[in-house]
């Protein structure tokens, strides 16, 4: 059992640290279903080994005691495992991942605030964990890539086909990646870059 | 308290209520992100509060929000709360994110920077 006392908190080991010269961090969150390859991707890119940080939720138990009328409340944690990647001596980026069903949204209102954008991942046997996904990043304005991590034993579709079953735009990117090789994870979030690039360049339709 | 304490999972909450001395912290809370780079300006001291301690250890170099959570193995919302404390004593240096809306400039350092991976 892993002591939570803080005498023992762990610092980072001398080659995790940042160099004092770091100045700001952007982020970019990587969302999806369980079992998709958030974390393996996280771990592919990161400099560090991925971490933890968790967060409580309490939320009305569907358990209610029906004799008192009293509501329980139950504390569950979620767990968002995390990545970073010292992009130059001054700027770091760090990378989130964060399940994608809706019980989980209350984690999003400080994760996507100020973060560069998203990459949603999808499992082909799955699309349906992306629909409401997309919808929310859509409605809160934040852009995103679609990353279709490529199971072996999953049917590949056409891009197009994908994108008229999620219901995207044309210019939204949608790339195929394997969230276990680093080259592959490196290039959907260029991927990510560019488009924001090309969507801060672009003027609004009026 | 209006709420029954036996609701809460042993260990859990009641913890981190007595960490945070209480406080909810919201309003009086500084305005950190999870990215937020926090620097120790000072070394910790016998008698501090622990968790002061330890997060004064940790980010003897830049460390992020979420980092220091994940060290402490507390929830970012207690860290926030510890660290306003830390911010207030000007104990800590907090190092904001890049801006809300980035620019092309720093849209192409993120690139440059991935391009090298
Ligand atoms: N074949 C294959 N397996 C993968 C890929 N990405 C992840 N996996 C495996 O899928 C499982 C779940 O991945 P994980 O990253 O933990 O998913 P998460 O729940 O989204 O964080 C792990 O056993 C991974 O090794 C991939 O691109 N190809
Ligand atoms: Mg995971």
């Amino acid at each position: 059992m892993v002591s939570r006392s803080s005498d023992t908190v762990m610092e980072p080991a001398r080659e995790d640290q940042l160099p004092s010269s770091a100045s700001s961090a952007v982020k970019i969150v990587i969302v999806g279903g369980f079992g998709v390859g958030k974390t393996t991707l996280v771990r592919s890119v990161s400099e560090i080994r991925p971490l933890t940080t968790e967060e409580t939720m309490t939320e009305a138990s569907t358990d209610v005691d029906d004799v008192s009328g009293v509501e329980r409340k139950t504390a569950t944690t979620v767990a968002m495992d995390f990545g970073r990647i010292s992009l130059n001596e001054e700027l770091v980026l760090y990378l989130f991942g964060t399940p994608g069903q809706q019980r989980f949204w209350f984690l999003w209102n400080g994760l996507f605030e100020g973060a560069l954008g998203a990459i949603v991942l999808v499992d082909t046997r799955r699309l349906e964990v992306s629909f409401d996904v997309i919808g929310r990043l859509e409605e809160a304005d934040v852009p995103f890539v679609i990353a279709v991590n490529a199971f072996p034993d999953a049917s590949s579709y056409p891009t197009e086909e994908l994108r008229s079953a999620l219901d995207l735009p044309e210019q939204v990117p949608i790339v195929v990646c394997d969230a276990r090789q680093r080259a592959s994870s490196r290039d959907v979030l260029i991927t990510l870059m560019r488009y924001l690039r090309d969507v801060i360049q672009t003027p609004e339709p009026s | 308290m209006s709420e029954s304490d036996q609701d809460w999972d042993k260990g859990g909450p009641e913890r981190l209520y007595v960490i945070t001395g209480g406080r909810a912290g919201a309003e009086e809370q500084a305005e950190l992100d999870l990215v937020t780079l926090i620097v120790s300006l000072e070394d910790s001291q016998p008698g501090m509060q622990p968790e002061h301690a330890a997060i004064l250890r940790v980010c003897r170099s830049p460390l992020s929000v979420a980092e220091i959570s994940a060290h402490l193995a507390l929830p970012a919302s207690v860290i926030g709360v510890l660290l306003t404390d830390l911010l207030a004593d000007g104990r800590v240096e907090a190092r904001a994110p890049a801006a809300n809306l980035p620019d092309i400039a720093l849209i192409e350092a993120v690139i440059d920077g991935l391009q090298k991976l």
